[in-house]
């Protein structure tokens, strides 16, 4: 198969094939690279979505009431916030590397329910419609920040009910897709494919599946009950009527505690891919990291009572959550030293896949450390609902998950599109990102340890230097980002064919052509040996 | 385009993964109502005098009726998967009208039950519900929530069987090709459990 360099014209699955001609050749496609490419679209367009009003919110922060009045504002974190997180940062990996990689990654032709998948990506879409019409129609654009606290989410006119709905649907997309993956790698490996011998972001993929399919029934029925609430008044977190608003809170995080996990799990696999490749050398660690996406999964499920410190709750719940929250850090730990390990004495080519995993590992790190100071009981009492919180949560999600999402997006570029990208513009673009990304977070974790709150509009004048900063470094971070999207998309036509293993990379999708075919690969491979063989 | 069809069919055949697929989304849908079963169980705690009182008002001849039509249809589940798999398309299709027969059966009850509070005023955010104490409109709420939940969940499953036995009959599932109708019946069994647990948390804990 290695013989068949650049031969990129025997029916790629950008060919037309079946029923359908043009546009509806992919909108009723059955392709898991497809659907990939499909999600990809529209989650960078949410994304790009979520940036422009994450930039307006550090406007108004320059100077408060100057730009945006003060309504205004509590819309755009509201919906700044559900859009990164339900429309963007959950689904981005899974969905686009996930759906156009697993298959390809374990020797399959297609993930186990084709027609779920393209189900899937119709709910995805069908959410996020809803959630963007919640913002023009009804009572204005919701305003109760991302988590949708009651008794405000009950009491508040804006439209909260729809963009609920809109949440609600997405859910039943994500569980769509974790269902399919997890059935996908028990049921379609290649013959010899033994879990063992998985490629790693396979198992991240796993572990995140099943946190997908365990969390996100809690989300839905959370979200259901609001709108029932709001509907017909049933009462259940309205005090006035004997119901417990805590309770919500309990419901919320039971889902979106995990949900960070869906986040984080898959980016810690793809950096995994990545390490191997451009340090020519095997991981490091190979079942200590595949377990550790387990324990995280399994352990980042308990600890959700840690959004919830000062929120009411008995003393040794308190313990018992902060401590689990400190047994999470240690997998995350375990996965950072072998990555490291991984490295060591290896022959490192620095391209950009790999520095964009490095400013993963370096970002990941401040965001995990200072997790460590949140789930501590006596200073989350000290930091709470103020921007460290913030800066922690950007850190890790955003410097986390999102750097590694552009990483696998470099890695896995010329195999997507069968093109390179300028490899110069690539790596300037991470640079502009890293000093943009740490001016505008950092200040934010100075702000909040000078107790700076979140979400409000406005802030007493020794916050202002910090806050300037901030928003200077969103501007940066943004131009980074605007370099490393313009490269992709102008390599999407001008760039150079891509070879099949650009890289040299020992996993089964650079062993087929670049973009792959329809069927994936000519025949099934067998596999004999581990992914990360290095000689 | 050939190899694209195999494929496929491929897939279709995949008698273990289809059924994976099914006990993993059943998973979800035990955490669904997981949820308020938590919400059940807190107030539980909370309100137990009210729950007491509450639950002596609903019908339990109703709920009893209901239970055992509910079980009833299972057990014709059962049998139309079994005929199918001996190949006895007829025989199976009058199983599963049996089995939407007494779904639609028990929907009719519940309306009866239904409409026989709200005749009473007792519906969430009723002028009469509200006057009553906290406990008794928690109880409410969640009587109407979890049992109407439940009776979409038998209402999209009676849809379901619906579907399957039009396949049936058209002869699209058969002896060599029963996995739709054995998740359908998964499904079906699934809806009949969450019954079989609302059944004694409202009605017979009084």
């Amino acid at each position: 198969m290695i013989a068949r360099e650049n031969s990129q014209d025997s029916g790629s699955f950008y060919e037309e094939s079946g029923r359908y001609r043009g546009l509806l050749s992919w909108l009723f496609t059955t392709d898991h690279k497809r659907i990939g490419i499909l999600y990809l679209i529209s989650v960078l367009s949410f994304f790009a979505a979520g940036v422009v009003l994450g930039l307006l919110m550090r406007l108004n922060l320059i100077d408060p009431g100057r730009f945006i009045s003060e309504r205004t504002y509590n819309s755009l974190f509201t919906v700044h916030g559900v859009i990164q997180i339900f429309l963007f940062i959950i689904p981005a990996i899974p969905t686009t590397l996930g759906n156009f990689f697993l298959p390809l990654l374990i020797g399959a032709r297609d993930v186990a329910f084709p027609r779920i998948n393209l189900l899937s990506w119709w709910l995805f879409i069908l959410g996020g419609l809803i959630v963007v019409l919640s913002v023009f129609t009804g009572g204005g654009a919701p305003d109760t920040g991302w988590t949708f606290y009651a008794p405000y989410s009950i009491r508040t006119t804006s439209n909260v009910s729809l963009a609920l709905f809109g949440v609600f649907i997405l859910g039943f997309s994500s569980i769509l897709t974790g269902l399919n993956f997890v059935t996908t790698i028990h049921r379609l490996r290649a013959p010899g494919m033994k879990w063992f011998r998985m490629p790693l972001f396979v198992w991240s993929l796993y572990a995140t599946a099943w946190t997908q399919i365990l969390a996100t029934p809690i989300l839905a029925i959370a979200v259901l009950l609001l709108v029932l609430e709001r509907m017909f008044g049933i009462g259940f977190f309205d005090p006035t009527k004997g119901g417990d608003p805590i309770l919500f809170e309990h419901l919320f995080w039971i889902y979106s505690h995990p949900a960070v996990y869906i986040m984080i799990l898959p980016a810690m696999g793809v950096v995994t891919e990545i390490f191997p490749v451009f340090a020519r050398k095997t991981v490091f660690g190979y079942k200590a990291i595949a377990f550790s996406s387990l324990a995280i999964a399994f352990f980042g499920y308990l600890v959700w009572g840690h959004h919830m410190f000062t929120s009411g709750m008995s003393d040794t719940s308190r313990i018992i959550f902060s401590l689990i929250t400190f047994l999470v850090a240690v997998p995350s730990g375990v996965k950072v030293f072998n990555w490291i390990a991984t490295l060591y004495k290896g022959s490192i080519e620095v391209y950009s896949p790999l520095l964009f995993s490095l400013t993963f590992i370096f970002l990941f790190s401040i965001g995990g450390l200072t997790g460590l100071i949140n789930g501590t009981l006596s200073l989350n009492l000290y930091i709470h609902g103020t921007y460290f919180i913030v800066a922690h949560f950007h850190y890790t999600m955003f410097g986390g998950a999102g750097f590694g999402f552009f990483a696998g997006l470099h890695y896995w570029f010329p195999k997507m599109f069968g093109r390179m990208y300028n490899e110069r513009a690539a790596k300037t673009a991470c640079f502009i990102m890293f000093i943009g990304f740490n001016l505008l977070y950092f200040s934010m974790f100075v702000l909040g340890l000078q107790g700076m709150p979140r979400r409000y509009f406005q802030y007493l004048p020794q916050f202002r230097t910090n806050h300037i900063i901030s928003t200077i470094g969103s501007w940066i971070f943004v131009a980074g980002l605007l370099i490393m999207f313009g490269n992709l998309i102008w390599s999407l036509r001008k760039g150079k064919k891509a070879p099949n293993n650009p890289w040299g990379g020992k996993t089964l999708e650079w062993q087929t052509s670049s973009p792959p075919p329809r069927e994936n690969f000519e025949e099934i491979p067998v596999i004999t040996h581990g992914p990360y063989k290095f000689d | 385009m050939e190899k694209t069809e195999t494929v496929h069919a491929v897939h279709a055949r995949d008698i273990e993964g289809a059924k994976m697929g099914m006990w993993v989304f059943l998973f979800t849908e035990m955490l669904l109502f997981g949820g308020l079963f938590l919400l059940y169980s807190v107030y539980r705690s909370k309100y137990t005098a009210d729950f007491h009182r509450s639950a002596a008002e609903l019908d339990i001849v109703l709920g009893t009726m209901n239970t055992v039509i509910l079980l009833t249809s299972s057990l014709t589940m059962v049998l139309s998967i079994s005929a199918l798999r001996k190949g006895h398309r007829g025989l199976s299709s009058l199983f599963q009208g049996m089995t939407i027969l007494l779904a639609i059966i028990f929907l009719v009850n519940k309306y009866f039950e239904w409409s026989a509070h709200i005749h009473q005023g007792i519906y969430p955010d009723s002028p009469v519900l509200l006057a009553m104490k906290r406990g008794d409109i928690i109880f409410f709420s969640l009587y109407f929530v979890m049992t109407g939940i439940h009776g979409l969940h038998v209402l999209i499953g009676a849809g379901v069987i619906a579907g399957t036995l039009v396949f049936t009959t058209q002869g699209k599932l058969g002896p060599d090709n029963f996995v739709m109708l054995e998740n359908t019946g998964l499904y079906w069994h699934f809806v009949d459990i969450i019954w079989i647990y609302l059944f004694p948390l409202f009605y017979l804990i009084v």
